[in-house]
């Protein structure tokens, strides 16, 4: 399929409330905003694939472009891995200016080859750009090509970065694992409780938060999409009963599609928060139980989350006098918004504002629902107007992604990342204990008071 | 707060501290063309000898009367003659700086007599200069070997009653300052149209420079007759609670004030350090300051999320141990295990909640579970051990390159520091990073969920 019909059928998304509620004519321009040229930030499409398939952690990440799309990139998130460290090699067929005139597909076709002769992955991922994608380099061809002369799974991952943002370029990669991985193997043997995660991409190995609560329900991941996960788990993970989807809307058509082809019901869920934990956990075994699972798991379930919920309580406690009353602006995207939101909320720490920029019509309703008609939704916040309002105090700590901490930062107020860049582990009862801890630690960090401190030649604050 | 433990144990295991001669030799060091001596057996000098020529990677002038078993018990008094006779001829030094060791103080070696002896005996000595410090070594330790040192150059150097110069004002700076340190405190005091007289100045001797000649004795630092200017002085600073004895000293012979500041490094501290000298010299704070501050400012930001919550253990003599301990807990960090050498009034005042007088073995006890060990090279085995980055700080430092330009006075040199330790931090990420095992259920969750199914069969 060409790439543009792609795009629309990507953007032609039934499970999507929002996409269904458009015109015909609405919906063909896409869900994604137009960025305005000098006001625009955030990643590309070909970052939106990347971040959604660089955690299947066996396979080679080839990047066919100039050095800027890898080069500029790699090495820069913390999706974690429980073995083979293949994916943190970087990959890229850095072309030069002879392959823009004279076309890529040689070289693209050799560096696969040397991928494969020097590091024998189970597959090899090849990224297109947007300049191998102008000159027109067919990669699909050249993957079929290398794949039958090979014998190895070669995919070819449409989406240069160009295509758009890079919540559409997590759907392109939903895309290519569709097309060509998902049903291509088939599992040793299966379970009634076996499900799949959607969108967990193993970030500071927040997975292994949540997989202990799962072992103990008796639930099997058969696969991760794509966090730790293994090549031959995504190619045999539509034998799955059940499928939780749960960054949102970024892998919404791989849950839908699967549902479709391979009758897995799935539902949308999330790891963060206390309560959207239980929920998630109830949500898995009721699932499973539709599909056929023996009833006990829903009294294991009830058992884990009450025991695992007075943990957590437990461990928060402590801190919930020293964090009540402290005001937080929340810049983040889409899901986190919302889930975060409950969270922070549930240890009496007042959001004094959140963005929705990326956050969909349910992800707004969701925040309206638990921040009540109040709700400080800020659509876009320039850098300036975050700094003025951390400036002037109007909110004691900032949580966003890295690239609004300097403007925190040199606002000289409390920031942490709560983004992908970040180091800690936020998800499920643990991450929650860690998230209050690491607020903690943050906001009453004495470096706050050093650096606020005025000169002492100079009379006024500096 | 902290609560001061004394050692209650029998043996020292590896140990943290160094001797008083060495500190007292080490502070004649930073005298311009003086041969310090030790008063005892030749092994004191040797080993001291080689621990500072390790640290620095340079060559070390300190000699020895070379006492022995004979001499010992007759007296020191030949050898001390000797010593000074022959060091005046063949090394011909502006100055001899004699220490005692354990050895020849225990004997009761009285050495203010016989250097008047000696004097009376030999007018041609007249032309050198000889200073004497009792430093023996079963008390005290390192810090207390140099304040003692330096008082006994203040007495002997500098003159009472001199003529005083508006603009020149004295430095004494502590043993736990690196050459590096030094050089930046006088930059900082010469942008104020200061004239800065250094006592020791390490900064010119053992800054590790190619000099053009060979000389037996130190080449650079305090001249004679830069000691003998210094009661023209019209304020002192004291850098490190160890030279307030020194300061208090220089104060009594010359009548001009003194300023102590018990650290250098850390954002606070040097505030106080410029604001103070803009007041003394009429000048306000230059440009070139204020943008370091700022800077600073930001790289305490930058660094802080990794400082936050991190376990310190650090041994230390006090007052580098109180200027590290400050600066990592008012980066967040906490001060787990807090081990030094000898006495000190900053000790009770340590922000951690004991201070133990003790060794390397105590550190390594208190350094369990913690993020980082703070201590000289000594402390490399510890820091294996435990499986700990090892940031190395005070002397010796001889498994690293450039201990004597490693500079942590400032707001430069506490940037400096700030980032070295938080790149510390920062490669250690990776073993902290998580493993599938990391967050195990405990025993009570997984029964209830097995008595839960049970319940239904």
């Amino acid at each position: 399929m060409i790439l543009t019909a792609k795009v629309q059928d990507v953007f032609n998304e039934p499970g999507c409330d929002k996409n269904q509620g458009k015109s015909e004519k609405e919906r063909k321009k896409g869900c994604s905003k137009q960025l305005a040229p000098g006001a625009a930030a955030g990643g590309c499409a070909f970052d939106g694939a990347k971040i959604a398939l660089q955690p299947i952690v066996d396979v080679a990440h080839l990047v066919h472009g100039p050095i800027a799309c890898e080069g500029n990139s790699w090495d820069n998130r913390h999706a974690l891995s429980s073995g083979p460290l293949t994916f943190r090699t970087g990959f890229t067929t850095d072309i030069s200016e002879l392959d823009v005139i004279y076309g890529g597909e040689k070289r693209l076709y050799k560096a696969i080859k040397q991928i494969i002769e020097q590091y024998d992955p189970p597959a090899v991922f090849v990224y297109q750009t947007c300049v191998t994608a102008l000159i027109g380099d067919d990669i699909e061809v050249v993957c079929k090509a290398a794949s039958a002369k090979f014998g190895k799974p070669v995919i070819p991952v449409q989406a240069p970065g160009f295509a758009g943002v890079k919540n559409l370029g997590n759907k392109l990669a939903g895309e290519a694992l569709l097309d060509y991985v998902i049903g291509t193997a088939e599992p040793d043997f299966t379970t009634p409780y076996d499900i799949n995660i959607i969108g967990e991409y193993n970030l500071s190995g927040e997975l292994w938060q949540v997989k202990p609560l799962l072992d103990a329900m008796g639930v099997r991941v058969l696969a991760c999409i794509s966090g730790d996960a293994r090549y031959r788990e995504i190619a045999y993970s539509h034998r799955a009963k059940a499928a939780m989807m749960v960054c949102s809307k970024a892998m919404i058509n791989v849950a839908r599609k699967m549902e479709e082809r391979y009758q897995i019901p799935y539902f949308e869920g999330s790891f963060y928060g206390i309560g959207d934990m239980s929920d998630s956990l109830r949500e898995i075994a009721r699932l499973l139980v539709r599909q056929g699972a023996p009833e006990a798991i829903l009294a294991r379930t009830e058992a884990l989350i009450r025991a695992e919920e007075a943990r957590a309580w437990e461990r928060i406690e402590p801190y919930r006098q020293r964090l009540q009353g402290k005001r937080v602006l929340l810049i983040t995207g889409g899901v986190k918004s919302w889930s975060v939101v409950a969270a922070l909320q549930e240890i009496g720490i007042e959001i004094v504002g959140t963005s929705v920029k990326k956050s969909t019509k349910e992800d707004k309703d969701r925040i309206k629902e638990i921040m009540g008609d109040e709700a400080h939704m800020i659509d876009d916040m320039p850098p300036r107007e975050m700094y003025k309002m951390l400036k002037e105090a109007r909110a004691d700590i900032m949580l966003s992604g890295g690239r609004s901490q300097f403007v925190a930062l040199k606002a000289k107020m409390p920031w942490m990342d709560i983004n992908q860049e970040r180091h800690h582990a936020f998800a499920g009862y643990e991450g929650m204990v860690t998230l209050v801890k690491e607020i903690d630690k943050t906001l009453h960090n004495p470096v706050w008071a050093q650096v606020r401190k005025a000169a002492p030649w100079d009379g006024t604050c500096a | 707060m902290a609560i001061v433990l004394h050692p209650s144990k029998a043996a020292a295991v590896n140990p943290l501290k160094m001797s008083q001669p060495l500190g007292a030799s080490y502070a004649f060091l930073g005298m311009n063309r003086c041969m310090p001596v030790m008063h005892g057996s030749q092994g004191c000098a040797s080993f001291g000898l080689v621990l500072l020529v390790r640290h620095f990677r340079e060559a070390i002038p300190l000699q020895t009367t070379a006492m022995n078993e004979a001499t010992t018990i007759m007296g020191g008094l030949d050898n001390v003659e000797k010593a000074v006779l022959n060091i005046r001829s063949r090394a011909k030094p502006d100055l001899i700086a004699i220490c005692s060791t354990g050895l020849t103080e225990t004997k009761g070696d009285d050495v203010h007599a016989y250097l008047q002896l000696i004097g009376q005996k030999h007018p041609e000595l007249a032309d050198t200069p000889i200073v004497y410090v009792s430093t023996p070594d079963y008390i005290g330790a390192f810090q207390d070997g140099w304040a003692n040192a330096v008082s006994a150059l203040i007495e002997t150097l500098v003159p009472a009653g001199q003529q005083k110069s508006p603009r020149q004002i004295n430095i004494l700076p502590g043993c736990h300052l690196s050459p590096a340190d030094v050089e930046e405190l006088r930059e900082i005091v010469q942008s104020f149209g200061l004239v800065p007289l250094v006592l020791p100045d390490l900064s010119g001797s053992l800054d590790g420079h190619m000099s053009e000649e060979f000389s037996p004795t130190t080449m650079g630092g305090t001249t004679l007759a830069q000691a003998r200017n210094m009661g023209a002085s019209v304020a002192t600073i004291a850098i490190g609670e160890q030279m307030r004895p020194c300061a208090e000293r220089m104060q009594q012979r010359t009548g001009a004030p003194f300023v102590l500041f018990d650290r250098l490094t850390g954002l606070e501290a040097n505030d106080r350090l410029l604001a103070w000298l803009s007041e003394l010299s009429g000048v306000p704070v230059p440009a070139k300051w204020r943008r370091q501050r700022s800077q600073l400012q930001d790289a305490m930001l930058d660094a802080h999320f990794y400082f936050g919550g991190k376990k310190v253990a650090i041994g230390a003599e006090p007052d580098l141990l109180w200027t590290l301990a400050n600066l990592l807990q008012e980066m967040g960090c906490e001060i787990t295990c807090a081990i030094t050498t000898t006495q000190s009034p900053l000790l009770e005042k340590m922000p951690a909640a004991q201070v133990i007088i003790g060794d390397l073995e105590d550190l390594e006890k208190g350094a369990a579970g913690c993020d980082l060990l703070v201590t000289h090279s000594h402390g490399r085995q510890a820091a294996e051990r435990l499986h700990i980055p090892h940031y190395r700080a005070g002397l010796p430092m001889f498994d690293r390159l450039g201990a004597a330009h490693k500079l942590m006075l400032g707001y430069r040199g506490t940037r400096e520091v700030i980032f070295e330790i938080g790149n510390m931090f920062l490669a250690d990420l990776h073993h902290a990073a998580a493993t599938p095992q990391a967050w195990p259920l405990p025993e009570a969750t997984l029964k209830a969920v097995a008595d839960a199914t049970n319940s239904l069969q």
